[in-house]
C-alpha cells in the first residue's frame, strides 16, 4: 500500500511540478510509514525521481499518446492504482492534471480535492487543507472514500530532496477505444518562451502602460529576468496583448515565485488570480492603488521612468552574479 | 440539437469572503450572487447555436431555492427552459451525479459547463459528468463549432492551443475565448418579461452519497504591510537578499 504519484512530463522531460509532487508524496508516505511509487507516461530518464524519494517507478510508453489525452491518462493511472493497491494518489495542479483528475476520480470511485496547500492535517479522518474562493480562503475537507486523490497546489510545498534508489518497471495498460473519443487534429504553439504556468517569474502590465506600443520595455524586462509576460484583463480586451496573457480570476492563474505588476491597479478580480504568487512587486504612480495593500514590495512612480532603470540595473546585477 | 448549460450560482467576483457558525458556513450576508463567469461565456455561446442553428437550450442548477434568481437571469438572457435540482450541492461528485441524471432524462447532445466555478474552484464537475454519462470531454475550451454532428473544439494549452475533433454527446469546460467579452448579454426588459412564462422545473435529487465533505474554513493570515522603496537598486537588493527570488 504505497502512495502513488503521477509525474508529469513534456516531450519526455519532467516538469518541476512533478518533482514537487514526488516530494509531497514522500511526506505522506512518511506519515503512513510506507513508500512512494511514481507512474510516468512517455517520460525519458526517470532516475531523477529517486532524488525526491520515489522508490518504485512504473513506466508506461505508448506511441498513441503523443498528445495529451485526458481519458487515456486517467485510465492508465487508474489501472496503475489498482495494480499497486494504493489508497492515496498525488497529482499536481497543471491544466492537464486538472483536466484528467475528475475522470480518474470516477474511474476509481475516489474522493478528489484540488489545490491542496500542505500535508494532510490529519490521517484519520483523512483531512486536507486547500485553497478555495479564488485564494481568498482555505477549506478543510474530509474524504469519505477508500481511495483519495490529492491535487497539490503549485509552489506551496516546494522541492524536498530525499535520495533513494529506484526500481523501475514497464507497464502495459489496456486502453479501450472509448478513451480516444476526442482526437487532436493540430497543435499551435504561440510561443517557445517560458509559459505563465511554468514560469518562476512573471512580469505583468496593465492599462497604466497606455498602449501596446509601450510593451517593448515589458518584453525586455521579462527577457532580462527569464520571465513570462502577462497582462490585466482590459489590456487583452482592448487587443493590446493576446488573450493568452490575461491573468486573474477569469484569466490564467499565476502562482510564480515572483510577480511584478506594472501599471496595474490591483482590482479584486485581478488579485484573485495572482495572489498565490509568493512575492509580489508593484510599480504604480498612484500611492492609493489597491495593489499596494496586497504586495510585498512597491515603488510609487512612473513606470516609464522606473522600468528602463530597473532593466539597466538588473542587467548589471546579472552580470555581477553570473 | 439539445443543449444543456450547467450554471453554478456563485458570489459576485467583488464579494468579501467571510464565514459564520464557527467558520463552517459561508456568510451570505450582503453578498450578491451571479452566474459563474465561465458559465456566462458558455451560455452566450449556446445562444449562438440556438439563434443560428435552431438548437434548444436548457439551463440547470443543483441548489436550493435561493439559486432561482440566477436561473431566471439565464432564462431572461434567452434559455428556453430551466431545471433546478432541489438540493444543497454537497460536493462535486454529488453535483455531477445529479447533473448526469438530468442529462440522461433529457438526452442532451451538448453539455456546456464552465472550466471551474469561482467559489470552490473544484474544476471537477464537468469531467465527472462526462465520465458518468459516457460523453466526450474537452476542458479549457476556448472555441466550439458543431456542424451536422461534427464537433471542432479548441482547447487552450500551456503556450498555445490544440484543435480537437470529438463525438457527441460532448461535455465542455468552457472559459473566456469561447465568446468575446463584448458578446456577453445583459438581459433586457423583453427578455425579463418572457422569462416569467418560460418552463421552470424543480426536480428532487437522486439518492447519492458525497465523497468528500468540507468541515471548516479559514481566512488567510493578515499580510505584512508593503515595503516601499524609492529606487530600483534597493528593490533589486531586497529581491535578492531578503525575498531570495532573483
Ligand atoms: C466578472 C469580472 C471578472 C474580471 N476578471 C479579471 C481578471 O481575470 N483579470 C483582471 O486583470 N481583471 C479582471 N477584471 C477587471 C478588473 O475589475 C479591473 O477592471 C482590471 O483588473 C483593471 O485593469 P488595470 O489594473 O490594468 O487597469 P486600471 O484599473 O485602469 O489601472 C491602471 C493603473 O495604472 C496606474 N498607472 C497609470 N499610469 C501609470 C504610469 N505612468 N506608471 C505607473 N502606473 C501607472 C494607475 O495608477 C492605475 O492604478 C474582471 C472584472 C469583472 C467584472
Ligand atoms: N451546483 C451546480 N449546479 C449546476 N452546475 C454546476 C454546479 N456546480 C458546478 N457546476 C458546473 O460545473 C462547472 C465547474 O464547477 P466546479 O467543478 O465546481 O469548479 C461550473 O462552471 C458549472 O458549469
Amino acid at each position: 500500500m504505497s502512495v502513488l504519484v503521477y509525474t508529469e512530463s513534456e516531450q519526455g522531460t519532467f516538469k518541476k511540478i512533478a518533482f514537487e509532487a514526488v516530494s509531497y508524496a514522500k511526506g505522506i508516505a512518511d506519515m503512513f510509514s510506507t513508500t512512494v511509487t511514481a507512474v510516468t507516461i512517455n517520460a525519458g530518464d526517470v532516475v531523477e525521481l529517486g532524488k525526491y524519494g520515489a522508490t518504485k517507478i512504473v513506466q508506461v510508453s505508448n506511441e498513441k499518446l503523443e498528445n495529451f489525452n485526458a481519458q487515456a491518462y486517467a485510465s492508465i493511472i487508474a489501472q496503475t492504482a489498482k495494480k499497486e493497491d494504493v489508497q492515496v494518489i498525488v497529482i499536481s495542479s497543471s491544466a492537464n492534471c486538472k483536466f484528467m483528475a475528475p475522470l480518474l476520480a470516477i474511474d476509481l470511485e475516489a474522493g478528489f480535492v484540488p489545490n491542496v496547500t500542505q500535508l494532510p492535517v490529519s490521517t484519520s479522518p483523512f483531512k486536507v487543507k486547500s485553497n478555495v474562493y479564488s485564494n481568498k480562503a482555505f477549506a478543510f475537507t474530509e474524504y469519505m472514500t477508500h481511495t483519495k486523490i490529492i491535487g497539490l497546489a503549485k509552489n506551496t510545498f516546494g522541492l524536498k530532496e530525499n535520495e533513494t534508489s529506484v526500481n523501475t518497471e514497464e507497464f502495459l495498460p489496456e486502453l479501450i477505444d472509448e478513451v480516444f473519443n476526442t482526437e487532436v487534429v493540430s497543435v499551435e504553439k504561440t510561443t517557445d518562451k517560458v509559459t505563465i504556468a511554468d514560469a518562476e517569474i512573471v512580469v505583468s502590465g496593465g492599462r497604466g502602460l497606455k498602449g501596446p506600443e509601450n510593451w517593448g520595455m515589458i518584453e525586455e524586462l521579462a527577457e532580462t529576468l527569464g520571465a513570462a509576460i502577462a497582462c490585466s484583463k482590459p489590456v487583452s480586451d482592448m487587443g493590446w496583448r493576446p488573450h493568452s496573457e490575461h491573468v486573474g480570476q477569469t484569466g490564467k492563474p499565476v502562482s510564480s515565485n515572483l510577480y511584478i505588476a506594472i501599471g496595474i491597479s490591483g482590482a479584486i478580480q485581478h488579485l484573485a488570480g495572482v495572489n498565490a504568487s509568493k512575492v509580489k512587486v508593484v510599480i504604480n504612480s498612484d500611492p492609493e492603488a489597491p495593489f499596494f495593500k496586497a504586495a510585498d514590495y512597491g515603488i510609487v512612480g512612473d513606470a516609464f521612468e522606473i522600468v528602463p532603470k530597473l532593466i539597466e540595473k538588473l542587467k548589471e546585477f546579472k552580470a555581477q552574479n553570473a | 440539437m439539445k443543449i444543456l448549460v450547467c450554471i453554478s450560482h456563485v458570489p459576485d467576483t467583488t464579494s468579501k469572503i467571510n464565514f459564520t457558525d464557527n467558520d463552517t458556513k459561508f456568510d451570505t450576508n450582503g453578498v450578491q450572487f451571479v452566474i459563474n463567469p465561465n458559465d456566462e461565456f458558455g451560455l452566450t455561446r449556446a445562444m449562438w447555436f440556438k439563434e443560428k442553428q435552431g438548437a434548444s437550450l436548457h439551463v440547470v442548477n443543483v441548489g436550493g431555492i435561493e439559486t432561482e434568481s440566477t436561473l431566471r437571469k439565464a432564462l431572461a438572457i434567452g434559455a428556453d427552459e430551466a431545471i433546478r435540482v432541489n438540493s444543497v450541492a454537497i460536493d462535486g461528485y454529488f453535483v455531477a451525479k445529479q447533473l448526469a441524471n438530468v442529462v440522461k432524462e433529457g438526452s442532451y447532445d451538448l453539455i456546456i459547463c464552465g472550466r471551474e466555478s469561482i467559489d470552490f474552484n473544484g474544476e471537477m464537475v464537468p469531467g465527472m459528468l462526462a465520465k458518468l454519462t459516457g460523453s466526450s470531454f474537452v476542458n479549457n475550451c476556448i472555441g466550439l463549432e458543431i456542424d451536422g454532428g461534427k464537433v471542432t473544439a479548441i482547447r487552450e494549452i500551456d503556450g498555445g492551443k490544440e484543435i480537437l475533433k470529438a463525438n457527441l454527446p460532448l461535455v465542455i469546460g468552457g472559459q473566456k475565448g469561447l465568446v468575446q467579452e463584448s458578446d456577453l448579454r445583459i438581459p433586457n426588459m423583453r427578455g425579463i418579461m418572457q422569462s416569467r412564462s418560460k418552463p421552470f422545473h424543480v426536480k428532487e435529487p437522486v439518492e447519492t452519497s458525497a465523497k468528500t465533505q468540507i468541515v471548516g474554513f479559514e481566512k488567510p493570515a493578515a499580510r505584512e504591510a508593503v515595503k516601499l522603496v524609492d529606487n530600483v537598486e534597493d528593490l533589486i537588493g531586497l529581491l535578492h537578499n531578503e525575498a531570495k527570488v532573483i
